[in-house]
């Protein structure tokens, strides 16, 4: 797979991003490397590894089960956008 | 055609913890909106989730007690959906390792049993509220429940009617409360079902397509939403439609199923290892530790109860719904040494009484130890059970010594033959025409000369002696 300078294009101006022409040739060159990374990565064969579910040879620390974290809502709510009554306000959901 | 219809239960259990799964704040049920919700619950930059070892190890007493493997090594994915009650824009959950794989709860509909294989428990986080009362047009979001530890238990579609889906929810329900892992509120959303449910042609071995209907908070809604989707499959199927796979939710109000949500499927979630986390190991010292502690369990309580005091398969069931009233029957039945009676009166006098007064057998005024005296007092002729009643009546109000309370108001059973023999003979010369009855061979009459013997006596004669005396007067 490889991207078009008018893929680039169209990405940039979906993600609300002004990209010169230059800059735009120097991504599309960027983004097929990266492309071209993937396809050598799915060429390996990975028959009979087991799959890796964290970069580190560690396993998870656990916590004691203690309800130590103060209440800190004004805080918190003192950098939200809107709040009332103790809650986050948002746009309307509808499911 | 004859159709059958296949279920499988997705349940959410609220793990009872103080602290939530991945941060310190509190779990309370009903604090002031959005004080136990600390940074990481609200997704604050830069935050981290570290797990809290006791959902784990309420994972682990759960595989146990299903007899499930517990999986050494599980590992934690983000589910990517994006609802503001999800401030981070996916759940943690688990995905293709979970902790708890392929276990059985045996369920009991009517006279017959069957095994219901349980094929995964993943622990993960629980959402926040959102509010949709009016607030200027806005939502409210209440993100205290955010991060509450929860075991997810999926089934096995092995389900072939409503009432086999509310057995098994029923069961798991005891289970999960009888070893602590869950305070089984369902009003307060600590139990919650969603039901799966296909229909197709008895006999077909393939699946048809199902519908999930999501968050029956009840066992009651769990049966009717069951009974409505299934009808309603067939209904379409039978009517040249076909079934959509959907999310479906249930409207008690109005009794019906109706679409939320074309369903979304696994990769619609783009679930990945969450890189935050680094996988659970669990050591196979955990296990056996947490195996020597746990209780016996209810299923292997209600074969006992049979064995050992010779109850019914449906007494032990109804005596193991929980942990109290088991030990309260135990406690009866072994100071007395009589498990039919003692059965009878703790899931009778006593559970009538406890439901009528609303209170919880942990808070009964009869204790385990009265009960038993009573039931003793019965055995041994003292008290007929009618009048033991009486004496239950007595203890409930406070009174103290059960044979105090019997000498007291003169309760005694009279089981002294003569003195019955003398009753019966002044009742049948005081009753001719109930004997001549008698005679004739109508049986009443035979139960109105009861009625006079125990009216003579106020009740107390022996029931069993007047009726042998009765009969061998009369033959």
């Amino acid at each position: 797979m490889s991207l078009a300078l008018s893929d680039v294009q169209r990405i940039a101006r979906l993600a609300r991003i002004r990209v010169t022409n230059s800059e735009a040739a120097a991504l599309r060159d960027q983004l097929n490397g990266i492309f071209r990374l993937i396809e050598e990565m799915q060429a390996a064969d990975t028959a009979g590894v087991a799959p890796m579910a964290h970069a580190g040879e560690l396993a998870q620390r656990l916590r004691a089960d203690l309800a130590t974290e103060p209440n800190q809502r004004e805080k918190f709510q003192a950098v939200a956008p809107a709040v009332e009554a103790g809650l986050y306000l948002v746009p309307r959901v509808i499911e | 055609m004859q159709w059958e219809t296949v279920i499988g239960l997705e349940v959410h259990t609220q793990l009872s913890t103080a602290s939530k799964i991945f941060s310190a704040a509190g779990t309370a049920f009903g604090a002031a909106p959005n004080t136990q919700a600390c940074g990481i619950d609200i997704a604050l930059p830069g935050v981290l989730p570290v797990l809290n070892k006791e959902a784990v190890h309420k994972a682990i007493r759960f595989g146990l007690a299903v007899n499930a493997a517990i999986n050494r090594r599980s590992v934690f994915a983000r589910k990517n959906y994006f609802y503001p009650d999800l401030p981070k824009g996916y759940q943690i959950s688990q995905y293709e390792l979970p902790v708890v794989e392929r276990g059985i709860l045996k369920i009991r509909v009517g006279e017959s049993e069957k095994t219901i294989r349980i094929t995964r428990a993943h622990l993960e986080e629980d959402a926040g509220k959102s509010l949709h009362e009016d607030f200027h047009g806005m939502t409210g979001i209440d993100l205290n429940r955010a991060g509450t530890p929860l075991l997810e238990i999926v089934s096995e579609p092995d389900l072939r009617s409503a009432e086999e889906a509310v057995a098994y929810a029923r069961t798991l329900h005891t289970l999960v409360t009888w070893i602590g892992i869950c305070d089984g509120n369902m009003q307060e959303g600590s139990f919650r079902v969603d039901a799966n449910v296909s229909v197709r042609p008895l006999g077909q071995a393939e699946l048809g397509t199902r519908c999930e209907i999501k968050n029956l908070n009840s066992f009651r809604f769990l049966e009717a939403a069951i009974r409505y989707e299934a009808r309603r499959q067939i209904e379409l199927i039978e009517d040249g439609g076909t079934v959509r796979q959907e999310t479906r939710l249930y409207d008690p109000d109005k009794n019906e199923t109706r679409t939320m949500r074309s369903k979304e499927d696994a990769h619609d979630y783009r679930y990945f290892p969450d890189p935050d986390l680094l996988p659970l190991e669990i050591s196979e010292d955990w296990i056996e530790a947490t195996r020597a502690q746990m209780p016996e369990l209810p299923e292997a309580m209600q074969a006992r109860f049979q064995q050992q005091y010779g109850l019914s398969p449906y007494d032990a069931v109804v005596l193991t719904g929980s942990r109290a009233p088991s030990a309260y029957f135990e406690e009866v039945a072994a100071a007395c040494n009589q498990g039919k009676l003692a059965a009878n009166w703790v899931m009778g006098e006593l559970a009538g009484a406890l439901n009528k007064a609303d209170i919880d057998i942990a808070q009964s005024p009869v204790s385990a130890a009265q009960l038993a005296k009573l039931i003793a007092r019965i055995h041994d002729g003292t008290l007929s059970g009618k009048l033991a009643k009486q004496v239950f009546e007595a203890l409930w109000a406070g009174e103290d010594d059960v044979d105090a309370v019997i000498d007291a108001r003169g309760l005694r059973q009279v089981s002294d033959g003569a003195e019955i023999e003398q009753i019966v003979e002044q009742v049948l010369a005081a009753n001719p025409k109930s004997v001549e009855e008698f005679r004739a061979g109508k049986e009443k009459a035979f139960n109105a000369l009861v009625g006079q013997v125990m009216k003579a006596t106020k009740g107390r004669a022996n029931p069993a002696q007047v009726n042998n005396l009765l009969k061998k007067k009369l033959a």
